[in-house]
């Protein structure tokens, strides 16, 4: 197998945001890591998507359940797989705007986050699908415990297909322990009557954020 | 779930489930749907799926005479990386390691996703019985978890519920008030099981895959919870069948091109999640994950070593084999299966479950082979299946009807007298049997959905001298194409005008024409009623019969004939070298109807003077999917200058499938009667088929419906319309 890992390519970018959209993820593109911050912290505040309580918690819900809806206060945005310097680049953008900023400790949130911020190792064009080394467990964690993900991926490294990577995976499989995640799309079910719904256990929306390097 | 004590009783359960309004609709639906969107899937990534199917085959057959050896390099690599890795031989020690690892880890909570290996053993009854609290993670398994049921589909495993009996269901787990909201029923349960995530002690995976080469495991999973289950637990248990090994990434790879879109349609699930060794966790005292490899064989080993059900080990567990089966479609994934269902779920039960739990369900296959079609390893299902059957009735004993036919068609000669003096009998033809497409009508009894044939005065082995002297003489010397027509015992003994009809046309085109008369019945029907031996035998004195014409063709002009001739013929003789070049050599000469007229005679609109009469086509499940033919007949038929209608789900089973529809004529009937809706829904006057059982099994129910509707086998049409005559 080759690595395609070269100069960036517009059609695979562009294949890559069809059918990343095809499985409702929302591709937008940022010309710098600072651009992508800005949009968490937007997207956090003013458009809303944090809020109080967490998809679900305005249901009716079982004791336990609904307990662990009351752990959550303010607006969390996790963000734990960056380095210190990046990180404080979010978090002072998170303070000004009165939300929290975690770099670490995801599970003393275990009800949910409102925003989780990763890096992608790799985009695969033929399915629209991030892929994320986590054996971190924090960084794990950010992406499935987050109502919204957002994943910021450099354009130079999206490949055509899985098999394009295969070196590249293996690689990340040889450095055990591993825990490689690919992520296509926000969580989904189908499980109830064949009716799509999105967000069952993990994520309910998914943004991508393409950089232009 | 299997608990009938015999066919009586099964076929009991299958009328409840075919008075369930509510599956029927979901299942209906989700057929059409399903073809659609899969279609779709491979279309748009451009694949190739014959030779993806293919190279799946190829790579898993190929690592089979070394498995035990791949078995040990997974496990050395995985345990390298930090994980434990046990061998259970059956079920019941596969629980009690699972017990045990629980009790080691002192794990009271368990919360687990999606397993079909742990449905197999019974995992949660096994865990309950030891006072542990075990929760299902993924929505349908904890829906129908929380019901007491099995799984009705491996994919959707509540596709059998709906909106309100979940809604129902979730207002006594949460004690509140609920709506069927589907939105808000997924909402509940991301919530009701986020704090049964919090607590968990032990989480217990499947796995889609086991790389050989660095101990990884891979899960291919829609919710994500998965990826909670094998994260917030301190301790993991992976519980893979021995099958789920794959030597390299490569060959994972290539399986996850495929099992999303047979699955359902989708190019890639939203997670797959590739796990190496023991990863950072938190809740566990080193903050390393406790990991147990749990690698199960119950019965798998056996199969590997097995001649012919080791392709079973090509199963990527999609359950495409039950999307598209129309027995599936009709009643159901509890019906159509105990544990595992559809296609493969016959065969697993059998070998998982042992033969009582399989002896009912492998009878329940109408043999249209869309299963064998869709599968994404390229297993021959209907095959296995009858094989099966065939196993449990030599070991259990053979039910008399069978052995009667075989006694009888073992010698061609009292079977054809038998099939003479039906006639004088008068009486309808046979029964029920769907087997009359072959066979002697006098071993069943009847059934009442569609009307029944007589048996023509005079046989088509009778006619055919006297139609040689008409024509031989106007055909001239040396006609170019030489064909041999081989029958069937329908064509023969029931409808000899769809083979005269196939004659004059044949006629016309200078085809010499032999009718060797020591043939008999092609022997299908022996099959599907297991009768191995006797098939074989009817097998040996056909492949004799047309041993010494000097013919470049043998031409039948029923598709499931011609399917059985070609393709299964040298299988039966497999163990004989011999008989097995001849049978080839026969099986490679032997062609249905519409491939000789249109692709070796190359008849053209100019042969024929149509009249425009509206018709449509019903494709015989053994031409379109046993012979792979799609367009032949359909062009003939425009070709002809008939007004071509093609109707909706043209290519699905009929519902006659020989014997099938005498053991479960309720199931025959609904396929017939969805089968007429479409055919009646295109306005036709005429319904055209390639085979003669088919043309019965639409007759017979059109009849009943007192529609005008004619149905003929296509050479009929084509005759009546040609040009020519000689
Ligand atoms: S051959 Fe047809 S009826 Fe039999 S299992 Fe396969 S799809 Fe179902
Ligand atoms: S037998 Fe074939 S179609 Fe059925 S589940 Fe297995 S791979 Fe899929």
């Amino acid at each position: 197998m080759t690595e395609t890992l070269t100069a960036p390519d517009v059609d695979l970018t562009a294949r890559f945001s069809d059918k990343a959209r095809a499985v409702s993820a929302i591709v937008e593109s940022v010309a710098t890591l600072d651009a992508a911050f800005d949009y968490c912290v937007d997207l956090c505040g003013r458009h809303g998507a944090c809020r109080i309580t967490i998809s679900g918690c305005d249901e009716s819900l079982s004791p336990p359940a609904d307990s662990l809806c009351d752990l959550k206060q303010g607006k969390i945005i996790a963000a734990p797989g960056l380095a210190p310097d990046q990180f404080a680049a979010l978090a002072a953008r998170c303070t000004d705007q009165g939300m929290t900023c975690l770099h670490s400790g995801m599970r003393d949130n275990l009800s949910g986050v409102d925003l989780g911020f990763t890096i992608a190792e790799l985009g695969i064009a033929e399915t629209g699908t991030l892929v994320i080394t986590c054996p971190d467990e924090d960084l794990r964690l950010a992406t499935m415990l987050c109502e919204y993900h957002v994943c910021m991926l450099r354009r130079s490294t999206i490949v055509a297909d899985a098999f394009a990577a295969e070196r590249r995976l293996l690689r990340y499989m040889r450095r055990t322990p591993d825990y490689t995640a690919f992520i296509t799309g926000p969580s989904r079910t189908a499980d109830i009557e064949r009716v799509l719904a999105l967000g069952v256990h993990g994520p309910l929306e998914l943004h991508i954020l393409v950089l232009e390097d | 779930m299997q608990d009938a004590k015999n066919l009586k009783e099964y076929r009991k359960e299958i009328q409840e489930s075919l008075n369930n309004a509510f599956l029927r609709q979901t299942l209906d639906t989700f057929a059409v749907a399903y073809r659609a969107g899969r279609t779709k899937a491979f279309a748009e990534a451009g694949i190739d799926v014959k030779s993806l199917v293919a190279e799946i085959a190829a790579a898993k057959d190929g690592m089979l005479p070394r498995l035990m050896e791949l078995y040990d390099q997974f496990r050395q690599n995985a345990e390298a990386a930090g994980v434990q890795v046990h061998f259970a031989r059956d079920a019941a020690e596969a629980n009690a390691i699972i017990a045990g690892i629980a009790a080691a880890t002192g794990s009271q909570k368990i919360v687990k996703s999606k397993s079909m290996t742990a449905e197999e053993i019974l995992l949660n009854h096994a865990l309950e019985d030891q006072g542990l609290q075990v929760t299902e993670t993924d929505l349908g398994e904890w829906i129908i978890q929380l019901r007491h049921e099995g799984p009705s589909h491996m994919v959707m495993p509540a596709i059998h519920l709906s909106r309100h009996q979940v809604r129902d269901l979730f207002a006594d787990v949460t004690g509140a008030h609920q709506e069927p909201d589907i939105e808000k029923l997924v909402k509940v349960a991301r919530r009701e099981l986020r704090s049964r995530f919090a607590e968990a002690d032990m989480g217990i995976t499947g796995a889609n895959f086991a790389i050989v080469e660095t101990g990884t495991i891979g899960l291919v999973t829609n919710e994500g919870n998965a990826r909670l289950v094998t994260t917030l637990p301190r301790v993991h248990v992976a519980l893979l069948g021995i099958d789920k090994l794959v030597p390299s990434l490569t060959d994972a790879l290539r399986i996850l091109k495929i099992l999303p879109r047979n699955a359902t349609g989708q190019h890639i699930t939203s997670y797959v999640t590739w796990i190496t060794g023991a990863n950072e966790c938190a809740a566990a005292p080193d903050l390393k994950k406790e990991i147990h490899f749990v690698v199960l064989d119950n019965g798998r080993l056996e199969m590997a070593k097995d001649p012919l059900f080791s392709q079973v080990f090509r199963c990527v567990r999609c359950g495409a084999c039950a999307n598209v089966c129309p027995v599936y479609r009709l009643i159901g994934g509890h019906r159509m299966g105990h544990i595992y269902i559809g296609a493969i779920g016959l065969i697993l039960t059998y070998f998982f479950h042992g033969p009582d739990k399989a002896k009912n369900l492998v009878q329940n296959c109408i043999n249209c082979e869309a299963c064998k079609d869709i599968c994404a390893g390229g297993i021959d299902l209907p095959r296995l299946i009858k094989q099966i059957h065939v196993r449990i009735q030599d070991r259990q004993g053979h039910p008399l009807p069978g052995l009667l036919l075989g006694q009888v068609m073992k010698n061609r000669k009292l079977f054809h007298t038998l099939l003479r003096t039906a006639k004088w009998a008068q009486r309808p033809v046979a029964g029920d049997d769907g087997f009359m497409r072959h066979l002697p009508m006098m071993f069943f009894k009847d059934h009442d959905f569609k009307a029944l044939p007589t048996v023509a005065d005079q046989p088509f082995r009778d006619r055919f001298p006297g139609l040689q002297r008409k024509t031989v003489k106007r055909q001239g010397p040396a006609p170019p194409v030489k064909a041999a027509l081989f029958s069937g015992c329908v064509q023969d003994f029931i409808y000899p005008e769809q083979m005269e009809a196939a004659y004059r046309l044949f006629a016309d085109h200078r085809v010499a024409m032999s009718f060797p008369m020591a043939q008999s019945c092609c022997g299908l029907p022996l099959q599907m009623m297991g009768e191995a031996r006797t098939s074989r035998e009817v097998a040996i004195q056909n492949i004799r019969a047309f041993e010494r014409e000097d013919v470049d063709y043998i031409v039948t002009l029923c598709a499931s004939c011609a399917s059985h001739l070609k393709h299964n013929y040298p299988v039966l003789v497999a163990d004989d070298p011999t008989m097995v070049e001849k049978a080839r050599a026969f099986a490679a000469r032997v062609i249905d109807f519409s491939s000789f007229a249109h692709d070796v005679l190359g008849l053209t609109a100019a042969d024929f003077a149509g009249d425009g009469k509206a018709a449509t086509f019903h494709a015989p499940c053994h031409l379109c999917r046993g012979l792979g033919v799609h367009d032949a007949p359909r062009a003939l038929l425009r070709n002809a200058g008939l007004d071509y209608r093609e109707a909706d789900e043209s290519e699905v089973c009929c519902g006659f499938g020989g014997t099938f529809s005498a053991k479960f004529p309720e199931l025959s009937a609904e396929l017939l009667r969805k089968k007429l809706d479409h055919v009646e829904a295109t306005g036709a006057e005429l319904l055209l088929t390639d085979c003669p059982g088919c043309v019965m099994q639409l007759r017979g129910g059109l009849k009943k419906r007192g529609s005008r509707i004619v149905v003929q086998h296509t050479a009929e049409a084509l005759a009546a319309r040609k040009k020519t005559n000689i």
